[in-house]
C-alpha cells in the first residue's frame, strides 16, 4: 500500500491543471461550486470559533469583558494589558513556556531517535521475535494514558530515589516517550518501507556499515517522514495535559496547559482577559508551526489511519 | 519477490565468523536487529508493561497514598460494580460519549470532505483552518469553550437572548455546564469539535484515492450523484471508515482533557468518564487501588478494539494479495 501516502496529495497540486479544469468548467457547474464554498463556511467558522473568542477576549479590558450589554464577539478598545499581566505577575513566560519548550524538544529528540532505530529494524531486518515486537508496538500505541498515570507515579518515585526527578520536568521527559515512541515507530515504518532495498545494498557495496547506510542513505530519503514524526511528537508533547497535571505540583516546574489551568483559575472571580491571553499565547506557537508544515501534518494524519 | 531480494542482500553481507554464523542460524540473519529495537523495547517494558502490571496489582490492593498496601483480591472491582453509583453513571456517559461523538463526526466529516473535494481554490486555507482544532492544545482551546459556555458570559446564551429569531422564540439561557442533564452533551459537543478534523482529512484522503473512471463509468450507466455516493464512495471508503471509527472510539473512551477542564466530572458527578473518575478517585481522594481498578475497566474494551483493528488490517492485506 505504498500509494497510501500519495493519497493525501491531490491530483490538482499542479496550478496548470487547476487552470485547465477551471477554463473547461461550464457556467452551471461554476455556480454549483459557489454553493459548495458557501456550504463550507459554517465548518470553517465552527473550527475557528473558540480561537477567535480566545483572541478577542484576550485583547479586551476587564471592564469591557464585564459589560454584559455589549456584544461579546467584538472588542471596541484594544489593550495588551492582559499579556503584560501575564508576563509580570505570572510564571507564564518565565517558567511554564520555557518548561514546555524544554520538555517538548527533549522528548521529541528522544522518541524520534529511538523510533528511527526501531522502525528501521521492523521495516528491514529479519530476526526472531521481530513480528512480536511489531505487534507489541501497535498495542502500546493504543494503550491510553489514563491507564498508566497512577502506576507511573510509583515508577517516578522509584527513579527519584536514584536521581531526583520528582516534581521537575525530567519526570515528563522520561514519561512522554511512552506514548510518543510507538506512534513515531508506526509512522516511520511506512516511510522506511517505501525506500527500495537496492539503494541500501549499493551503500553496503561501497563499504558502509549498517548504521552508516541508515545515516547516509535511508535517513535522507525518509526525510519527509522524519519531519512528520518530529512535528507530531513535538505537538503531542506540547499539548500533553494529564501526565503533567499528575506528576508536577511545583509552580515553577509546570508546563503551559497545567500552569494555566491550576494557577490562573482561582477562586470564584475569573480573570477572563489574562486567562484567554494565556490560552492564546500557549496555542499560537503550535498553530504557527503547523501553518508552515501543514502538508506534513496532513500526510502524517492520513498515513496513520490508512495503512 | 521478497526471496530474491533477501538472497541479494545475503550476498553483500560480510562473511561471518563461526560463532556469529551459529547465532544467525538461531536468531535469524540480522542479529544486530536486537540492538536496534533495544531502546524502544526498554521504554515499552519499563514504562508501559511494568506500570500496567503495577496497575493490576494496585487494583487488587487497598493502596492509599502514603500507606502500606495490602492485597485484598477483587474487592475493589466488586465494590465498583455493585455499590458505586458514580461508576454506573461513568459507564453510561462513556457509551453516550462514544456513540454521539462518532456518529456526528462521521456525518459532519463526510459532508465536509465531500465539499472540500470539490473546492479546488483556497484548498490550503480551507484545509488548514479546518484542521486547527486537532493540532491546537486541547486543554487551552477547551478553556476557550469554557468561557463560551460560562453561565455569566456565555456567548451562546448571548446569541439566544439578543439575536433574532432566537430571542423571539424565548429559548435559553441555559446552564450549559451547570445543568447535570446538559453538561455531558456540552462535553460531547466540544469533543466533536476537537475530533472532527481527523475525520474530515482522513475521509478526504480516502475520497481522493477513489479512481475517477469508476464515476465516469457510473455516469455512462446514468447514475445520479446519490447513487454514486452510496454505491461507489461509501463501499470503497468502508475500510477507512472502520479504522477511523475504531481509532476515534479509543481516544474518545480515554478522553480526559475536555471533560476535566470543562466540568472536572461535575456537576454532581454527571459527566465522569473512566479517566476523570479514576483521576478524582486515585489522585484527589488518594484511593490509588480504587482509581487503578476504575481505569483498568478501559482495558477489556481496548483489547476488543485492538483485536477488531488487527483483524481489519489482516483482512485488508489478504484482499490485496
Amino acid at each position: 500500500m505504498n500509494s497510501s501516502r500519495t493519497m493525501a496529495m491531490d491530483a490538482s497540486t499542479d496550478p496548470a491543471v487547476n487552470e485547465a479544469v477551471r477554463n473547461r468548467t461550464p457556467v452551471w457547474r461554476r455556480r454549483k461550486t459557489t454553493y459548495n464554498y458557501l456550504a463550507l463556511i459554517p465548518f470553517v467558522a465552527f473550527a475557528l470559533f473558540p480561537l477567535y473568542i480566545i483572541l478577542i477576549t484576550s485583547i479586551k479590558s476587564d471592564q469591557e469583558i464585564a459589560n454584559l450589554g455589549q456584544t461579546p464577539f467584538w472588542a471596541t478598545g484594544m489593550t495588551v494589558d492582559n499579556y503584560v499581566y501575564l508576563a509580570e505577575k505570572t510564571a507564564f513566560f518565565e517558567d511554564w513556556l520555557i518548561n514546555t519548550i524544554i520538555v517538548s524538544v527533549a522528548s521529541t529528540v528522544i522518541s524520534v531517535s529511538i523510533g528511527i532505530l526501531a522502525a528501521y529494524a521492523l521495516a528491514r531486518l529479519k530476526f526472531k521475535g521481530v513480528e512480536v515486537f511489531g505487534i507489541a508496538v501497535f498495542v502500546t500505541y493504543l494503550v491510553p494514558q489514563p491507564l498508566l498515570f497512577i502506576p507511573l507515579i510509583d515508577v517516578i518515585n522509584f527513579i527519584d530515589d536514584i536521581v531526583p526527578i520528582r516534581d521537575t520536568y525530567w519526570s515528563l521527559i522520561i514519561t512522554y516517550p511512552t506514548f510518543l515512541t510507538p506512534f513515531v515507530i508506526w509512522l516511520l515504518l511506512g516511510y522506511f518501507k517505501t525506500i527500495p532495498v537496492e539503494v541500501e545494498e549499493c551503500a553496503y557495496l561501497d563499504g558502509c556499515s549498517r548504521l552508516g547506510a541508515l545515516r547516509r542513505v535511508v535517513l535522507p530519503m525518509a526525510m519527509p517522514g522524519i519531519i512528520c514524526a518530529v512535528l507530531f511528537a513535538f505537538t503531542l508533547s506540547w499539548n500533553e495535559f494529564l501526565y503533567s497535571l499528575v506528576f508536577i505540583q511545583a509552580q515553577e516546574a509546570k508546563t503551559i496547559g497545567v500552569g494555566v489551568f491550576t494557577e490562573l483559575i482561582r477562586g470564584d472571580v475569573y480573570y477572563w482577559g489574562s486567562l484567554m491571553a494565556a490560552c492564546f499565547a500557549g496555542t499560537i506557537p503550535i498553530v504557527v508551526l503547523y501553518s508552515f508544515f501543514m502538508d506534513y501534518y496532513v500526510s502524517g494524519l492520513t498515513s496513520g489511519a490508512i495503512k | 519477490m521478497e526471496a530474491v531480494e533477501r538472497t541479494r542482500h545475503d550476498l553483500i553481507r560480510p562473511p561471518a565468523r563461526p560463532v556469529l554464523r551459529v547465532l544467525r542460524k538461531m536468531a535469524g540473519p540480522d542479529i544486530d536487529g536486537y540492538g536496534f529495537i533495544m531502546p524502544a523495547a526498554f521504554i515499552m517494558i519499563a514504562l508501559v508493561v511494568y506500570p500496567f502490571c503495577l496497575a493490576v496489582y494496585f487494583s487488587l490492593s487497598d493502596a492509599f497514598i502514603g500507606e502500606e498496601s495490602q492485597f485484598i483480591g477483587i474487592e475493589n472491582f466488586e465494590y465498583i460494580i455493585t455499590e458505586d453509583d458514580i461508576f454506573l453513571i461513568t459507564i453510561r456517559n462513556t457509551l453516550l460519549f462514544a456513540f454521539f461523538s462518532v456518529v456526528f463526526k462521521i456525518v459532519l466529516g463526510m459532508a465536509a470532505a465531500l465539499l472540500l473535494l470539490k473546492a479546488l481554490r483556497l484548498k490550503k486555507f480551507l484545509r488548514g483552518s479546518l484542521l486547527i482544532p486537532f493540532v491546537a492544545p486541547t486543554a487551552l482551546t477547551t478553556l476557550g469553550w469554557w468561557l463560551i459556555f460560562d453561565p455569566t458570559y456565555s456567548h451562546i446564551n448571548w446569541i439566544l437572548e439578543n439575536v433574532w429569531p432566537f430571542y423571539a422564540l424565548g429559548i435559553g439561557p441555559y446552564h450549559w455546564l451547570g445543568d447535570p442533564d446538559l453538561a455531558l452533551y456540552t462535553c460531547i459537543f466540544v469533543n466533536i469539535w476537537r475530533g472532527l478534523p481527523f475525520f474530515i482529512i482522513t475521509i478526504l484522503a480516502g475520497l481522493v484515492s477513489i479512481p475517477e473512471h469508476l464515476y465516469e463509468a457510473a455516469d455512462i450507466d446514468g447514475a445520479t450523484a446519490w447513487d454514486k455516493f452510496w454505491k461507489i464512495a461509501v463501499p470503497l471508503l468502508r475500510p477507512i471508515l472502520a479504522i477511523i471509527i475504531l481509532f476515534s472510539t479509543i481516544f474518545t473512551l480515554a478522553d480526559f482533557n475536555i471533560v476535566f477542564v470543562l466540568t472536572r466530572g461535575g456537576p454532581i458527578n454527571s459527566t465522569h468518564l473512566f479517566a476523570t473518575y479514576s483521576y478524582v478517585t486515585g489522585i484527589s481522594n488518594h484511593e490509588i487501588g480504587l482509581g487503578a481498578a476504575i481505569s483498568l475497566f478501559l482495558f477489556p474494551i481496548l483489547v476488543m478494539i485492538v483485536i477488531g483493528l488487527l483483524r481489519l488490517v489482516r483482512r485488508d492485506t489478504s484482499y490485496e494479495l
